[in-house]
């Protein structure tokens, strides 16, 4: 079967092969971004005492679907005097880069769609990217809330992305490579082999410079309902606003995969007894992501200068220390703790 | 300064944030106590102001002797009244219009009734469908007071001794 | 021809077009997008050369984080484009000067390096991070450390010169606002209950008891 298909298509054929296996990784977390939005209005719902959306379907289930429709279906309206090419390439610069980093993370030792020697680069490359659909957004729409978000996002995305910078240089002293397999590989044998314990300050400033990253809540400033609107799409609908909305809940995943992967030993079981697996994976990303549902829940919205005092009064200085930490260890007799 | 250490180190395990974890997390588990609306409904009080209606006596009657008052007392002047005498001698309305556009349903109207004709009822699942619709006319008050005389019986008597 | 080379085309066509919208574009916000557009192209063009390290770099700096800042300042200017075009001929010699320069340049170092060579053909486990590591903390651990002190010093001259503080702007710390802990603002005050104290009026001050 596969080899007729593959002397059907002749020379073309490793195109379309790759396009198979980029549909195969696309679709699925397309589908974990529609039922994230479920499980997110579900588990707030649950934690205010409500119970969230119940009625498409069997509690809710198809809601994400309905959802969906009603997105597609609805008008893209392009404001007057915006710059009209620019605010359609938004979305798209904002969705590319969250598809594209999933394009080096690995599901299993084998399970990956190019094993690349950089790839913890290429995928902290990809992700900063994420910022221009956020910034072009807000500047093309010509409103000034969604300025403002736009302002506010980039300032807040490039301070933080240099915690989230230290935080995996630690991870890769502690792994010597950068390349995700080989990181989750140095982690085997289980739950104390994991990163996060030598690592944790480390992992913590990871977690929270994520939710930071993705513009989630409490550092959601980019969108602050309450002051500016909903920042930088507030002149978006339909599916351009379904987009950003997809990019957002798609770097929330990605983000909680790259968690699991480096801190929380990828696809290795916790206990000896048990076998290893993608089930694994999938709990451990599951976790990270209730973690973030559950930071939305808690915490009040930071105040501006206060992200930006955190980020690099708090986090930068840490992230060093611990590094100079990890550093130093390495060279005593108990660097086998930090390997 | 040793406080200063102490606060930076609490500050530092996140202390307050697992504090505020903890308590969502409980309440995730909490009973839920949405009501599910069209299936339920929470309770409602007899006094409830919702939709307007005419009430008639027992003999069927309309109790209205349109005196007014309630013309008068309507702070959102909504509702207008015309009358004359019957031929029997009383006076009655030949018109009685709410406009449920205006009406604010602060109740005046019922409590400024002498006859306890007009009464707010606990109905509120109405709606309008075209322009004017919500405007009730007579026959529609009296409709709905037909309609509801049972209840609007009932939570008069109930509320009977505090009035 | 092979598909690399028709790939190498392409970019490079992408990225000659995109360098040029660089410089003709009239929007410096067109300009600084098409600049990025330029940047992640020549990353993918050393991704051919197999520089992948490079090419990832060149991203995550360039294009994830310079870039960023310039749109961010770009895009807060009030910028008149018809102004800005006004000295466009006076200043057209000069700028003709310098291009030609740069060049002659160019053409020299192009000319004289006729020993460009193909980049080998590695094996799958060549590590060209690691090797750039060995040459940058191994070989030439000096000049490297000596490069970075001397931007540590630019970075930290150019916070010393740009730092004054007006005396006459009053300033917020949030570092001071978020030490700020519960019984440092909150007094709570017991209060003799409300019949008591109208009872005893004057005695109400020394009742009072602090807590906390």
């Amino acid at each position: 079967m596969m080899t007729a298909i593959q002397g059907f298509l002749g020379p073309w054929w490793p195109l379309v092969w790759t396009l198979v296996k980029i549909l195969v990784i696309v679709l699925p977390l397309m589908g974990a971004v529609a039922y994230l939005t479920l499980a997110e209005r579900k588990i707030i719902g649950y934690m205010q005492v409500r119970i969230g959306p119940n009625r498409v379907g069997i509690k809710g289930i198809l809601q994400p679907l309905a959802d969906a429709g009603k997105l597609l279906f609805k008008e893209i309206i392009i404001p007057a005097k915006s710059n009209k090419y620019l605010f359609l390439l938004a979305p798209v610069l904002s969705i590319a880069p969250a598809l594209a980093a999933w394009a080096v993370v690995p599901f299993s030792p084998e399970l990956v769609l190019a094993n690349v020697d950089a790839s913890l680069l290429f995928v902290m490359a990809i992700t900063s990217m994420g910022v221009y659909g956020v910034i072009v957004a807000g500047w093309a729409s010509n409103s000034k809330y969604a300025f403002l978000g736009a302002m506010r996002s980039a300032a807040q995305i490039v301070s933080y992305e240099l915690a989230m910078g230290f935080a995996l240089v630690g991870v890769l002293m502690a792994a010597q490579s950068l390349n995700l397999v080989e990181i989750v590989q140095g982690q085997e044998g289980g739950l104390f082999n994991w990163y996060f314990l030598p690592l944790f300050p480390l992992f913590v400033v990871y977690v929270v410079a994520g939710v930071a990253e993705t513009n989630r809540a409490p550092f959601d400033v980019a969108e602050g309902e309450s002051e500016i609107v909903a920042g930088f799409h507030v002149e978006y609908s339909g599916m351009a606003f379904a987009v950003f909305f997809l990019a957002e809940y798609a770097n929330m995943i990605l983000i909680a995969m790259l968690a699991a992967l480096m801190f929380l030993g990828g696809w290795y079981s916790p206990v000896s007894f048990l076998p290893d697996g993608f089930i694994w994976l999938a709990a451990k990303v599951s976790f990270v992501l209730l973690l973030f549902l559950w930071f939305r829940a808690t915490f009040p919205r930071y105040r501006y200068d206060q992200i930006m005092r955190l980020g690099w009064k708090v986090f930068i200085p840490l992230t060093l220390v611990w590094l100079v930490v990890v550093g130093a260890m390495m060279q005593t007799p108990y660097g086998y703790l930090f390997h | 300064m040793m406080e200063q250490i102490k606060n930076l180190f609490k500050s530092l395990l996140l202390l307050e944030l697992l504090k505020g974890m903890s308590v969502t997390g409980r309440y995730f588990f909490a009973r839920k106590i949405t009501v599910q609306f069209p299936e339920e409904r929470t309770p409602m009080s007899p006094r409830f102001r919702g939709q307007h209606a005419q009430r008639r006596y027992p003999n069927g009657e309309e109790r209205c002797i349109a005196c007014k008052l309630c013309e008068a007392v309507c702070p959102a002047l909504a509702i207008t009244i015309e009358s004359e005498q019957r031929d029997d001698g009383t006076r009655r309305t030949t018109r009685y219009d709410i406009d449920m556009y205006k009406c604010i349903f602060c109740g005046f109207c019922e409590e400024a009734c002498p006859v306890d004709a007009i009464v707010e009822t606990r109905f509120i699942d109405y709606h309008g469908e075209v322009r004017g619709d919500l405007v009730f006319n007579k026959e529609r008050l009296l409709a709905t007071g037909d309609r509801l005389e049972a209840q609007i019986a009932a939570d008069r008597a109930a509320d009977a001794k505090y009035r | 021809m092979n598909f690399e080379t028709i790939v190498f085309y392409i970019f490079s066509a992408i990225l000659l077009l995109s360098a040029l919208r660089v410089v003709t574009a009239r929007s410096p916000i067109h300009a600084a997008l098409a600049l990025v557009l330029a940047f992640f192209t020549a990353a993918s063009i050393w991704l051919l050369l197999e520089a992948e390290f490079l090419a990832i770099t060149l991203v995550l700096v360039y294009v994830g984080a310079v870039t960023v800042l310039f749109l961010f300042v770009v895009m807060t200017l009030d910028i008149d484009v018809a102004k800005m075009r006004e000295g466009f001929w006076r200043h057209l010699p000069l700028a003709l000067a310098a291009g030609a320069v740069m060049a002659t340049e160019m053409i020299l170092v192009l000319r004289t390096r006729t020993d460009t060579v193909a980049p080998r053909n590695l094996d799958t486990h060549y590590s060209n991070t690691k090797e750039l590591g060995r040459l940058l903390y191994v070989d030439y651990v000096y000049p490297f450390e000596i490069a970075a002190v001397l931007l540590l010093v630019a970075i930290i001259a150019a916070i010393a010169l740009t730092m004054r503080r007006r005396k006459d702007t009053k300033y917020i710390d949030p570092a001071d606002q978020v030490k700020v802990r519960r019984q440092d603002r909150i007094r709570l005050v017991s209060m003799p209950a409300e019949t008591a104290r109208m009872k005893d009026e004057g005695e109400r001050m020394t009742n009072e008891e602090e807590r906390g």
